[in-house]
């Protein structure tokens, strides 16, 4: 049966459009109201509140748990200090990505990972004879972001350590009478924290949280708003941007670390000596150059956006609901060579979006590329060029 | 460093206008400076800390019309552009009844029926008319008109091809232009509406800012003018941008000096020099003359004319023209700090309803009826209010639980008979405040703040004539071919190296950008053209 997140009384007072998706096996709302975008701004200009309690959270814990995650992730959590965090993933022994997910340490021997997909028996088989122990607390603890620039003003009222806490840190805090993790993470690419809170103390953190924000306008903002924020951060998604390796029927539903635009996290490699899943087979990957795609993003020519509507006499469409699919990308020879699997009309950059997988060679920021539209069952393309990731990176998210 | 007093060209007026053409001259690679009378830049779109921590746009405060294509090309997305959506539209009676209309079609169409099953229907044929409208007469509006005196084959073929292009529409779609461009909003919103409240709320847009009632033939024009705007595509959408209109002007600033234009705060221009028929600088009140081959003035018709030249220089016949462009503002805005959202009956203690435009205007009796006070030259006594509680929409507005609140009215005009607007201000204030009274009640018990700004402020502080939103009239004598005179609507002037940017020519007012954008394409053209 479909499980309900630990602020369900509260998510589900404050639906009122009946929208609701299966996340994870939790119910999730859409869209709390009947603008989803009003939601979106209440990220990017006061503060929005999102239920991620859904994904999956396995507690690390044991003298060994360093060296076991050292083992499993493609990035070096050594480097992850007690009170901070990692966005990190992890693959297989061929080198692709099974998945990615954020690592709380919160001492030497204990960490929280979060992952959108199950991953117990994946991480129990590998642990063998390691002082490690994995606990699957997923339906323990809630997790809700504060995403927008109000975020921290907010908060610190709260809880004033909130002020120093840097970003991808964690501290543990009290909000009420309620013992919490705040990190400074989330999926947004804004300024924004998560607080992880026991589920009995869940509703009452919600409570207490908008007792404060919502004189600031802060509301809760559903899935859609998420995952426009999201495409504008230039963070990717598993289902979407990538398949997990573990379930995927082929190598083209498979992708590496680097092909996916997360190289940066092997950065160190020639200095790092674990011995990690796929570590041998990325090496190889750099060594021979067979990296098959890069992640891009990639920025729509507005003016050809609205010359091919035009063309076609109907209003050219700027909606600002994302569109996980694949439209195909071309080269000026119209040869096939990549596809955007996230898409969006970014209210901030004021044009069409994608988080796009093109082959290397055509991967050079203002590469200028067509993309196939699809305009009354007829396919046209507009021009759209290579550009940076992520569209859209206030100061305010690291600062 | 001593100022620079040698330019390419010089911008007068650092409204909307004046920033978008001193930039694209900037981006063009002209060494340009932008003067600006006051201590800050907008013009009308200004947002003022006028008591603290609650920000005031103290004359326009919405964004619809601005042409996309400046977005792109002056790159404001780099600046910190940011248009805030306004999901709802909120209209009340003053016996508790409302309309609340938001982003979703068919919720809309639940709550219209409460009020009328035939005008929930009605709304969804009368947005696909005006889509329609707006869409086909998009291009004539996004292009430099023809100058209709001109003898020069060109033009006279642009003028053809505007009747082949109006020929080739569909022909009901060239009715309802026809329809609008003509008629009043009154007959057009009688054909599809039947409830006093819908009409009220969508005539609205056909009086604003214009010294028409609904059912003034015309009206149907200023309403089809304030459809041609959108937001994110969404045609006819307004938005409130990040810090008011202030917010935006301020983006247009940054953008300007990022392409390399100096804008210069506190310099007020007295006139323009020129020599031998052409204009070679300005000279500033203070005395100090600067010199520039290209001089554009981002100020109304009237002052670009009549006062920062000398009309003996102009021809006759455009000076005639000048003098007869009708002005006669007749809105003023009352804003106010107030202490937290105001209560409304049946929807007590919610706010969503407060997120976009909050309409008073039940219908089209109650919008006539304050029409008829301004004929016999008197503020209304129950006038049509335009709200708009920014803060809650952007929290940056006001203090936390406190409330921001601009009120447009209509209709105060500029002359009053047997009166004058210094005399009048703290009358008009409380006539407004009562009327806010009746829909709100308890709503003067929330004010911590009020600021009137009549017509005549609205000339005396932007110096916009006669307190003219839009720099002259949006009638059709005075619109396209016309604006702001027969055989000058192409941003020249009699005077070579004299142009005219500001809201006074084609399209027109509303903080659309549209003539600072084409003037610039016209002054790059000559230039182009001359070397």
């Amino acid at each position: 049966m479909i499980r309900e997140t630990p602020f369900h009384p509260r998510t589900s007072e404050a639906n009122k459009t009946g929208l609701w998706s299966h996340w994870s096996g939790y119910l999730a709302t859409d869209r709390y109201q009947m603008s989803d975008k009003f939601e979106y701004f209440a990220i990017r200009n006061s503060a929005a509140v999102i239920d991620t309690s859904p994904l999956y959270k396995y507690r690390i814990i044991g003298s060994d748990a360093e060296r076991f995650l050292a083992g499993v992730l493609a990035r070096d959590i050594r480097k992850c200090r007690p009170g901070q965090a990692h966005y990190t993933v992890w693959c297989d022994d061929d080198g692709w990505v099974v998945e990615d997910g954020v690592v709380l340490r919160h001492s030497d021997d204990e960490f929280l990972l979060t992952a959108a997909e199950p991953n117990m028996a994946f991480l129990q088989d590998l642990a063998g004879q390691m002082a490690v122990q994995i606990e699957d607390v997923s339906n323990d603890f809630g997790a809700l972001a504060l995403q927008g620039p109000y975020a921290r003003e907010i908060l610190k009222q709260l809880a004033p350590e909130m002020e120093e806490i840097g970003y991808f840190h964690l501290t543990p805090a009290k909000v009420g009478n309620a013992a919490v993790t705040i990190s400074r993470t989330g999926y947004t690419g804004d300024l924004g924290y998560e607080i992880w809170v026991e589920r009995d103390d869940a509703v009452g953190v919600w409570d207490t949280l908008f007792e404060v924000a919502a004189p600031y306008g802060v509301i809760p903002a559903g899935q859609t708003a998420l995952l426009i924020a999201r495409i504008e951060a230039g963070l990717v998604l598993i289902d979407v941007d990538f398949y997990s390796a573990r379930y995927a029927w082929n190598d083209d539903q498979r992708t590496t670390p680097h092909e996916l635009g997360l190289g940066w996290m092997l950065r160190d490699l020639a200095s790092d000596d674990r011995a990690f899943i796929g570590r041998r087979a990325i090496e190889r990957e750099l060594a021979d150059a067979t990296s098959r795609w890069k992640t891009v993003g990639i920025m729509v020519d507005y003016e050809d956006w609205n010359r091919v509507f035009n063309e076609r006499g109907v209003i050219p469409p700027k909606d600002h609901t994302p569109e996980h699919g694949g439209m195909m990308i071309y080269d000026e020879k119209l040869e096939r060579i990549g596809y955007t699997p996230s898409f969006v009309y970014s209210p901030m950059a004021q044009r069409h979006v994608g988080i796009a997988r093109v082959r290397p060679e055509h991967a050079a920021l203002g590469t200028e590329l067509s993309l196939e539209v699809t305009i009354d069952h007829r396919y046209d393309v507009v021009k759209a060029n290579v550009s940076r990731l992520p569209f859209f990176n206030p100061p305010r998210k690291t600062a | 460093m001593p100022a620079k007093k040698k330019f390419d060209a010089i911008v007068i007026g650092g409204g909307h206008n004046g920033l978008v053409n001193g930039a694209y001259l900037a981006k063009a690679g002209l060494s340009t400076l932008i003067l600006e009378r006051r201590h800050l830049v907008g013009g009308a779109a200004i947002t003022e800390e006028l008591h603290p921590g609650f920000s005031f746009t103290t004359f326009s405060y919405a964004l619809s019309l601005l042409r996309p294509e400046i977005i792109h090309e002056l790159e404001l997305t780099k600046h910190g552009f940011m248009p805030l959506l306004m999901p709802s539209t909120f209209a009340p009676t003053e016996d508790g009844d409302y309309i609340l209309l938001g982003q979703d079609k068919n919720e809309n169409h639940h709550e219209i029926s409460r009020h009328s099953p035939h005008d929930a229907d009605a709304y969804d044929a009368y947005g696909h008319m005006m889509e329609q409208v707006v869409h086909a007469i998009r291009p004539l509006m996004d292009s430099i008109p023809p100058d209709i005196t001109s003898k020069d084959p060109e033009e006279r073929a642009r003028m053809a091809a505007i009747g082949s292009y109006l020929a080739d529409l569909p022909p009901g779609v060239l009715h309802d232009l026809i329809r609008l461009m003509t008629g009043s909003a009154a007959d057009i919103l009688e054909d599809y509406f039947e409830s006093d409240l819908m009409q009220g709320l969508l005539a609205s847009s056909g009086i604003i800012g214009t010294k028409v009632g609904p059912r003034s033939q015309g009206s149907g024009l200023v309403l089809l003018y304030h459809s041609f705007g959108e937001h994110d595509g969404a045609y006819g959408a307004w938005a409130f941008h990040k810090g008011g209109n202030g917010g935006f002007t301020q983006v247009l600033a940054r953008a300007a000096e990022s392409f390399g234009a100096e804008i210069r705060l506190e310099s007020p221009v007295d006139h323009v020099i020129t020599k031998n028929g052409r204009a070679t600088g300005v000279v500033l009140e203070d005395g100090a003359e600067l010199e520039a081959k290209i001089v554009v003035s981002a100020v109304d018709p009237r002052r670009t004319f009549m006062q920062l030249v000398d009309p003996r220089e102009l021809p006759t016949d455009l000076v005639e023209n000048i003098r007869r462009f009708k002005f006669q503002g007749t809105s003023a805005k009352v804003n106010f700090a107030l202490d937290a959202n105001p209560n409304y009956p049946g929807l007590e203690g919610r706010s969503d309803q407060y997120r976009g435009f909050i309409n008073m205007g039940p219908s089209l009796d109650y919008l006539e009826r304050a029409f008829d006070d301004a004929k016999y030259g008197w503020y209304s006594q129950k006038p049509y209010i335009d709200g708009c509680i920014q803060s809650n929409v952007d929290p940056d507005m006001a203090p936390p639980g406190k409330a921001v609140m601009s009120c447009f009215i209509q209709y105060a005009p500029y002359h009053l008979k047997e009166s004058d607007w210094d005399t009048e201000r703290d009358r008009f204030g409380d006539v407004v405040q009562k009327t806010l009274e009746g829909f709100f009640p308890g709503f003067g018990d929330l004010v911590l703040h009020r600021e009137v700004v009549t017509p005549l402020d609205i000339e005396r502080v932007v110096g916009l004539t006669e307190g003219n939103i839009f720099a002259g009239e949006f009638l059709a004598p005075q619109m396209f071919f016309f604006r702001p005179a027969p055989g000058w609507n192409q941003y020249r002037t009699p005077i070579e190296g004299y142009y005219q940017c500001g809201s006074g020519t084609h399209p027109g007012g509303c903080v659309m950008g549209a003539p600072g954008r084409f003037a610039s394409q016209q002054i790059l053209g000559d230039l182009e053209k001359k070397k």
